[in-house]
């Protein structure tokens, strides 16, 4: 039997892999696979805290939490498209035209 | 216990007409006016409005409502935010009714959005349930994504809402972790049930609790954009239209504060000593960065998303005083706020149109010559910002100023003073530059556009409201003293 302890630091590793990698990687796919890492960090350690608590409750908020990301994801394409469409590149470095 | 739902009236009002907004929106021939979609959505909006009246009606006659299992409670103090969002959404909408007249022909999905938007973050301030905080959040957050880039095919709006985007879903990964966190430490996401489980949870697992007030207090300053979370706020204003500014600047972050109040003073009371900290931390950061950063701006809508970040630094202020402080002087400082930014941005959105030729102080300067009754506004709402007496700014500062002192943070009210004599320059800059000669021999790049009757409409309400909450702020002080108790008192159980 795995403690739920080490589930919630792998969550905890995994969030700030998610964290390190939004802040290093440069290519907006990447950047947005690395919040929905960070999601999947969260439902992990919602599970946990679910199995440690003995309630159902912890494992249904994993699926609104699914939901929820879904519908980001699709709005958050739809945008990298429309980006894409207009600037011919996914490097944020070159999305740089609002500054003062 | 059970589904009431008269507790989701207004917001189900809002979905209704956001899908009736949507299904008709393709019936409409291609290149016909979209008006009477917006007219559509004011009404819905108009009658979400009226809905909260009614639920205000229901409350007094019997008191606080709970539906869906303790998970969304109406009181004096959500019933406020819900008219504050309804009132904002339907300015924008009567103020934005002749902005996408012509170029764009998706104007339908415009006003859907807003509506949209709006049920989110009105679900935000009456649910008393994290996670169902989290989705009302979400909805409202995917909305104005969406609405930020909505100039499609223009570089800078895409880019606008890509970064919103990305900072966004950021911001609401942090927020999320902290209800898991939340959830750890007291086994419950109802903000009652984890008010009752604290006292359990210090005892045994301290850094949880720490930790999960951290990260609900980080994922909220991302989205009321206090420093050192508002990186996104400049960028994002300068590249989204005016009159969605105007709406996103204010309505979503009132609905965030709402939520901050309710799990700060009704959640984690027992940690006040520790997250008060936190929120001095950031007032002070967003009254400064906020505020100096605006004295290098150029443009102006990015010197009013400066300017934002130093109001939500003068709101976090309210939440050092004592909890009736805290509670009534942060509402009156949202409709305070809500009011006269609406009413700046609905002005940039009469000045430039839908090209939004008009952005930098260069070219604001002299056009009081040519627009006088819009820059005079412009001028009257720059005023308020600054905080000028007989004014809803001046009222609102005054307010949660005195709160702070009244409490023994007179160091934070004095920062905040000063912040306040710094903002005097870049505004009044912005009203000097207005009213100087203008650079060269004519102004033509201003748009000779008509201010229409909707527009005009909503640039009163705003005014009125700016005015009415500066000379009779007795009024709004008297409803929002009374949401205090109501929200002192939470007896909610918990999601079993």
């Amino acid at each position: 039997m795995v403690p739920t302890a080490y589930y919630l630091v792998l969550g905890a590793v995994l969030f700030c892999i998610g964290i390190a990698s939004f802040l290093i990687r440069r290519n907006i796919i990447t950047i947005f696979m690395s919040i929905e890492l960070m999601l999947n960090a969260v439902n992990l350690t919602f599970v946990a805290f679910a199995h440690m608590w003995g309630q159902v409750s912890g494992q249904i908020f994993v699926f609104f939490v699914m939901v929820v990301a879904a519908a980001e994801a699709a709005v958050g394409l739809a945008i990298i498209i429309a980006l894409f469409r207009v600037r011919q590149t996914l490097n944020v470095d070159q999305v740089n035209l609002l500054k003062n | 216990m059970s589904t009431n739902l008269l507790t989701l009236l207004p917001e189900l009002v809002l979905t209704i007409t956001g899908v009736l907004v949507m299904v008709l929106e393709p019936m409409i021939p291609a290149g016909q006016s979209r008006k009477p979609l917006g007219w559509l959505a004011i009404l819905g909006a108009l009658l979400s409005g009226a809905a909260a009246f009614y639920q205000l009606h229901i409350v007094n006659a019997t008191g606080t409502q709970t539906g869906f299992y303790g998970s969304i409670q109406v009181d004096a103090f959500s019933i406020f935010f819900h008219l504050l969002i309804a009132s904002v959404v339907l300015v924008t909408l009567l103020g934005s009714l002749d902005y996408f007249e012509s170029p764009v022909t998706h104007a339908g999905e415009y006003f859907a959005l807003g509506l949209f938007g709006a049920t989110g973050m009105m679900f935000m301030t009456s649910s008393v349930e994290l996670l169902m905080v989290f989705i009302g959040l979400e909805i409202s957050s995917i909305s104005t994504y969406i609405l930020a880039g909505f100039r499609k095919g223009r570089a800078t709006a895409s880019e606008s809402s890509i970064k919103y985007f990305l900072t966004g879903s950021f911001a609401t990964a942090f927020f999320l972790y902290g209800i898991a966190l939340c959830y750890g430490a007291t086994g419950s996401t109802g903000i009652a049930a984890i008010s009752a489980g604290l006292p359990a949870a210090m005892a045994t697992k301290p850094l949880l609790a720490y930790l999960a007030v951290g990260m609900v207090v980080i994922g909220l300053g991302f989205k009321v954009s206090a420093a050192p979370f508002h990186v996104w706020t400049p960028d994002v204003y300068q590249g989204a239209p005016a009159p969605v500014v105007g709406m996103m600047s204010t309505a979503p972050k009132a609905a965030a504060f709402a939520v901050l109040l309710r799990f700060l003073f009704n959640g984690t009371p027992l940690l006040r000593d520790h997250w008060i900290l936190l929120i001095e931390i950031l007032a002070v950061a967003s009254m400064c960065i906020g505020n100096l950063g605006a004295l290098r701006q150029h443009d102006v809508k990015r010197l009013l998303a400066y300017s934002s970040i130093a109001h939500a630094g003068y709101l976090l202020v309210a939440f050092t005083g004592t909890q009736a402080n805290a509670v009534s002087g942060a509402m009156f400082y949202t409709a305070a706020y809500a009011a006269m930014n609406v009413g700046a941005f609905l002005v940039l959105t009469q000045l430039s149109g839908f090209s939004e030729r008009v952005r930098s102080l260069e070219d604001f300067t002299g056009i009081a010559l040519k627009r006088p009754g819009l820059s005079a506004l412009l001028g009257f709402f720059l005023l308020s910002l600054i905080g000028i007496p007989f004014t809803g700014g001046f009222f609102g500062k005054f307010y949660v100023f005195a709160g702070a002192v009244h409490n023994g943070h007179v160091t934070l009210a004095i920062i905040g003073l000063l912040n306040s004599g710094v903002a005097c320059f870049y505004y009044l800059r912005l009203l000097a530059a207005m009213y100087s000669r203008p650079l060269t021999d004519s102004v033509s790049y201003v748009p000779a556009r008509k201010v229409t009757v909707p527009a005009a409409l909503a640039l009163a309400a705003t005014v009125l409201a700016t005015l009415g909450l500066g000379v009779l702020p007795n009024k709004l002080v008297h409803l929002v003293e009374r949401a205090v108790p109501v929200t002192a008192t939470v007896t909610t159980p918990s999601v079993q």
